[in-house]
């Protein structure tokens, strides 16, 4: 393993407090228990909280500010974060309109989250992402994952509730642009945490792994390495399936994130993006919205995901709106 | 039986099995998980260790409850609300009824292990911890109501233990870690499951030995 670090104990609130003073004007860092919140609180709306392992910076902390989140908790490297977290965060920037969680769909963050509502003492909500398509048989587990997917969703809540939209509205919303939100990812190498020294997964030079998560979790298959539009035809095909299983026409207008996992140039997520908009074209789905970039990454990993996110007047309203956040910004 | 001195040799005798398998561990997670179980599970048990002055003086359900308490704000991810769950719901039935007898020890770890099946919303058959705490659960039910000794049960636990784990091998995984992967995870233990074998055995061999008199 060869990674900057001092301490391996120490990566997180090295990383956390470098995250916060390079973004002082955004964020507040506040240690033991950690969350993060906006360096301003906001006033008369729905408290807009998150949280996840580490490792998948900019995810969440990067989308704390005007027109997204208001905390975010962060666990250790792919690992949920714990109850008094998310209590102490949403003590600090609840408004009395209540606090609405967005939660990424993996047992340890549902059961950490679950516990922390049990114990919140003010109205609260939470919707759970579930963005990932490569999950085969869902009757099998227990259900898709949230991935970069979470992004568009934080977007798009967190400009509704800076119009001052009810805790209802605000968990409609996210609930609706899950629904119309599908992603898939491919690993091309493994990532390696930090406290473990050595790569999370073996993978040949010749291999792929095909619907892998962002923790470097096996996905829906290992498959032979071969040409990025090969590839990627495979991904669209994969969410377009889900699209037509979930009964969501496909001829309409489209959102394109295409996601690094940590270690892919942009040179290559442009390449991806090239092919992805070509495919979905051939599909009907026309692309009038564009994210590229290291969004949800899976710390090292080389690889990327497609996500794929059906417009309405609505999402592509929220979608389009002001934001202002260390990892997002634009129109403010 | 379960005496405050007890519940805290067997935090330290847990801690030291835990870092002793870190190797069978942390590579059946790698297998079909996401590599961070044995780093959670060190972090946890290594916390409870490091709390042995501190809950001494302490009566058996607050120390049940403490060490609840402080794994659900230490280890995170699906471990730490699991286990939590676990030591609290322990502690509320040791509370009512002090666990003295190995009937009333198998009830209090019923309890236990009926929280982590609420709060993981799980079965045995899934391929995770429960595979080894339902059955081991059960026996301790069985032999303690048979008026067996504690020896006897501890002997027949680490049996009953050691199978559930194997039975998660042929396994396809429908919730935790290794859900997703369909039958890709058949073959691979499951990680969870052998901490838990792990840890029963290693207090079974507490009370053979005779350490908590």
């Amino acid at each position: 393993m060869k990674k900057f670090i001092n301490k391996v104990d120490n990566i997180l609130t090295e990383s956390l407090s470098g995250f916060a003073s390079a973004h002082r004007d955004l964020v507040t860092f506040q240690l033991d228990p950690n969350y993060l919140t906006r360096a301003q609180k906001a006033q008369n709306k729905v408290a807009i909280i998150s949280g996840g392992g580490s490792g998948h910076e900019p995810l969440h902390a990067g989308y704390i500010g005007y027109g997204m989140l208001d905390a975010a908790c962060p666990g250790q490297v792919f690992t949920s974060p714990t109850p008094d977290q998310m209590l102490a965060a949403a003590e600090s920037v609840h408004a009395d309109k209540g606090v609405l969680f967005i939660v990424k769909n993996y047992a340890g963050d549902v059961m950490n989250f679950e516990m922390a509502s049990e114990m919140l003492p003010f109205e609260h909500a939470t919707v759970l992402t579930s963005d990932d398509c490569a999950v085969v048989n869902s009757t099998y587990t227990t259900g898709r994952r949230g991935v970069a997917g979470t992004v568009i969703v934080e977007k798009c809540v967190g400009s509704l509730a800076e119009t001052g939209a009810d805790l209802a509205s605000c968990k409609a919303l996210g609930n609706k642009v899950n629904l119309r939100t599908s992603s898939i990812g491919v690993a091309l190498t493994s990532c390696t945490v930090p406290a473990a020294g050595r790569a999370t997964f073996d993978i040949a030079e010749t291999e792929l792994e095909m619907g892998v998560g962002i923790h470097g979790e096996p996905g829906r298959k290992r498959e032979q390495m071969r040409e990025a539009d090969a590839i990627v035809n495979d991904c669209v095909q994969a969410i377009v399936t889900d699209f037509k299983a979930k009964n969501l026409a496909t001829n309409q207008e489209a959102l394109l994130l295409v996601n690094g996992f940590g270690a892919t140039p942009l040179m290559e997520l442009y390449l991806i993006y090239h092919s992805a908009a070509k495919l979905l074209a051939a599909q009907g789905i026309c692309i009038t919205r564009s994210l590229v970039g290291n969004y949800t990454t899976a710390l090292d990993m080389a690889g990327a995901s497609i996500t794929v996110c059906l417009l309405d007047d609505e999402i592509k309203q929220h979608w389009d709106s002001p934001v202002h956040t260390p990892a997002l910004r634009w129109g403010r | 039986m379960m005496k405050t001195s007890f519940i805290l040799s067997a935090s330290l005798a847990i801690h030291a099995a835990i870092v002793a398998h870190e190797a069978e561990i942390e590579s059946l997670d790698r297998a079909i998980g996401d590599g961070d179980h044995y780093i959670n599970m060190k972090r946890g048990s290594e916390v409870i260790a490091g709390m042995y002055n501190e809950l001494l003086a302490l009566p058996e359900d607050d120390v049940l409850n403490k060490i609840g308490m402080k794994l659900l704000s230490t280890i995170g991810g699906a471990s730490g609300p699991l286990f939590a769950s676990f030591f609290m719901s322990m502690a509320k039935v040791t509370k009512q009824n002090v666990a003295d007898t190995p009937l009333e020890v198998a009830a209090a770890f019923a309890a236990g292990v009926q929280a982590i099946m609420q709060r993981g919303k799980a079965q045995v058959g899934e391929k995770t911890m429960l595979d080894v705490l339902v059955p081991v659960s059960t026996q301790f039910t069985t032999l303690a109501a048979e008026g067996k000794s504690s020896i006897a049960i501890a002997q027949a636990l680490k049996q009953t233990a050691y199978q559930g784990l194997e039975s998660t091998r042929n396994l396809i995984a429908t919730k935790g870690r290794a859900a997703g992967l369909g039958e890709r995870a058949i073959g691979h233990l499951d990680a969870g499951a052998k901490s838990c074998q792990v840890m029963i055995h290693t207090v079974c061999d507490l009370v053979i030995k005779g350490a908590h008199e």
